[in-house]
């Protein structure tokens, strides 16, 4: 698997209303890597996500995965938004298996994979309830499991604990490091919390606002092997405080 | 007042309640009219409404009535309706047809329909197609805009999850926007059939040979309040049927809406 974003622009409206949102983005994703992109509001994240969905198209530059132009949405491409993304009149099962009939696939596999990732997600005693009797971290790992049901090539999490509150939100995020160790899955993901994306992320970009622009990238060599002992330990809170610095500097130069 | 928990449950369910505001008119009704006070003709007892009611069983005029009734509102309803929910879908989705159709809707919608009436009859004359046209410019236009706000409130992230899980056309519309909007439809549905059965009264009060409508016009002209009374309750029983019937299916296909 092999995501190359290249000199990306991207700006929304024409004439005298057209406002350049990003300018001159460029990275590449290869498998299994977990990539974070932080940056402020309206620093263009989620327009960068779903440029590499195909739900826009770049004002200039190109996107291909495995050599192919991205173009339009599709499958290979999981997505996680932050929130309001179950169907809430699908089970977590039947929601789990939607992207799969979609497809058309037959009943046995269907069933088989939809037990099988909802086993994943750790949610196989929630498979006949309704979105609205999930909390909300259950309806995101919901969301994560219809993802990856359809066995996405790289799956974008837009924020997707950013409605959570903090003791979930950190119980989501080992979740997801477990997930990401024991599947192997190649993700991008969004947040504004760096601590968020120092603890799962081996590549941070830090985006900067007006226009949206990747200002700088670390990669984070850290031992992950317990992210509660990591939050606390000293050469994680450094960079931590590095990185921001770096952020308040790049909102106190637009004051 | 003290009153025992059973009790109080029994008084707090919804239904005892309502059953028990509708009593209370009706022993008003019967206390005023047994009293003697007020002139019969002007107002008819209980009694005399029943005995009005089951003498036009006995005929069959009431049954072959509301039939004629329901038939028209239920044929120009339905034409409304499954003209209503294509349109108003299209106009949902797409922006285009929505600027092109919506003035010209929303200008039509606040034309009160009983003003079409002696247009369709000269148009169609007096048998069932201008009743039936009535019931359909009563309901369609509020039905397709109603039908269009909802499918413009579905979640923008609805429909992109279904577009990166492979999802693609008609399947988008058959598989999310239809069953998101599914409970909103059947609530326009409910509360613009109320419009529709008032529609008919008011065409059959003008010209009609049969129909609920039409009976309350003839005990006008012998002054028979009793039959009035009659067909006034059975048009609105009628009505809270329907009202029900829909309810009900709507709690049952919807379970998740509630
Ligand atoms: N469809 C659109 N039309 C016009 N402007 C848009 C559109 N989508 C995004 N924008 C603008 O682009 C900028 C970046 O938006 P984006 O949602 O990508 O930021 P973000 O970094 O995800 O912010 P947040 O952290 O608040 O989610 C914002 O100023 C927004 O107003
Ligand atoms: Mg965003």
């Amino acid at each position: 698997m092999h995501l190359q974003v290249s000199q990306v622009s991207k700006s929304f409206g024409d004439g005298r209303d057209c406002k350049l949102v990003l300018q001159d983005i460029s990275f590449e994703l290869v498998s299994g890597q977990f990539m974070a992109l932080v940056g402020s509001s309206g620093s263009g994240k989620s327009t960068v996500m779903r440029l590499i969905a195909g739900l826009e198209q770049p004002s200039e530059g190109t996107i291909h995965l495995d050599g192919e132009l991205v173009q339009r949405p599709g499958s290979d491409r999981g997505m996680v938004f932050q929130k309001y993304s179950l169907y809430p009149w699908l089970t977590a099962a039947q929601n789990v298996a939607f992207g799969l009939s979609l497809q058309g696939r037959g009943k046995a596999e269907i069933r088989e994979r939809t037990s099988y990732f909802l086993d994943v997600v750790g949610l196989a005693d929630a498979a006949r309830l309704l979105p609205r009797e999930l909390s909300g971290g259950m309806q995101q790992r919901v969301a994560i499991a219809r993802a990856l049901a359809t066995e996405p090539k790289v799956l974008l999490l837009d924020e997707p604990f950013g409605a959570l509150d903090l003791q979930i939100r950190e119980s989501m995020q080992e979740f997801l490091q477990d997930l990401w160790k024991t599947t192997g899955l190649t993700a991008l993901l969004i947040t504004h919390d760096i601590e968020e994306a120092l603890l799962l992320a081996g590549t941070v970009h830090i985006m900067a606002p007006r226009p949206g622009r990747i200002v700088h990238s670390v990669d984070v060599r850290l031992d992950r092997s317990d992210l509660r002992h990591l939050r606390v330990s000293q050469p994680f809170l450094e960079l931590r405080e590095e990185l921001a610095g770096r952020l308040r500097s790049l909102d106190g130069s637009l004051l | 007042m003290v009153w025992s928990p059973p009790l109080r449950r029994f008084f707090s369910h919804p239904w005892v309640l309502g059953v028990l505001g509708i009593l209370t008119v009706f022993v008003a009704w019967w206390l005023v009219t047994s009293s003697g006070m007020v002139d019969k003709l002007f107002l008819p007892g209980p009694r005399a409404v029943w005995l009005a009611g089951s003498d036009q069983f006995q005929q069959g005029i009431l049954v072959a009535d509301a039939v004629a009734s329901v038939r028209r509102v239920f044929l120009g309803f339905m034409i409304s309706a499954g003209l209503a929910l294509p349109i108003g879908i299209a106009m949902g989705t797409n922006r285009k047809i929505c600027h092109f159709l919506e003035p010209l809707m929303a200008l039509i919608r606040y034309m009160p329909a009983p003003a079409f009436i002696p247009l369709l009859i000269i148009y169609f004359g007096l048998e069932e197609l201008p009743k039936v046209m009535l019931i359909f410019i009563g309901t369609f236009f509020f039905n397709t805009l109603m039908i269009m706000d909802a499918v413009k409130f579905v979640p923008s992230e609805l429909v992109e999850t279904a577009l990166t899980l492979g999802g693609r056309g008609l399947p988008i519309l058959t598989r999310v926007v239809a069953p998101f909007i599914a409970p909103q439809v059947l609530d326009t549905y409910r509360i613009n059939m109320a419009s529709a059965w008032n529609l008919v009264i008011v065409a059959e009060l003008v010209a009609a040979n049969e129909g609920l409508g039409k009976r309350i016009s003839l005990a006008q002209r012998f002054l028979r309040t009793d039959e009035i009374f009659f067909g006034l309750i059975v048009i609105g029983l009628i009505g809270l049927i329907i009202d029900l019937g829909f309810r009900f299916l709507m709690r049952r296909a919807c379970s998740w809406a509630n």
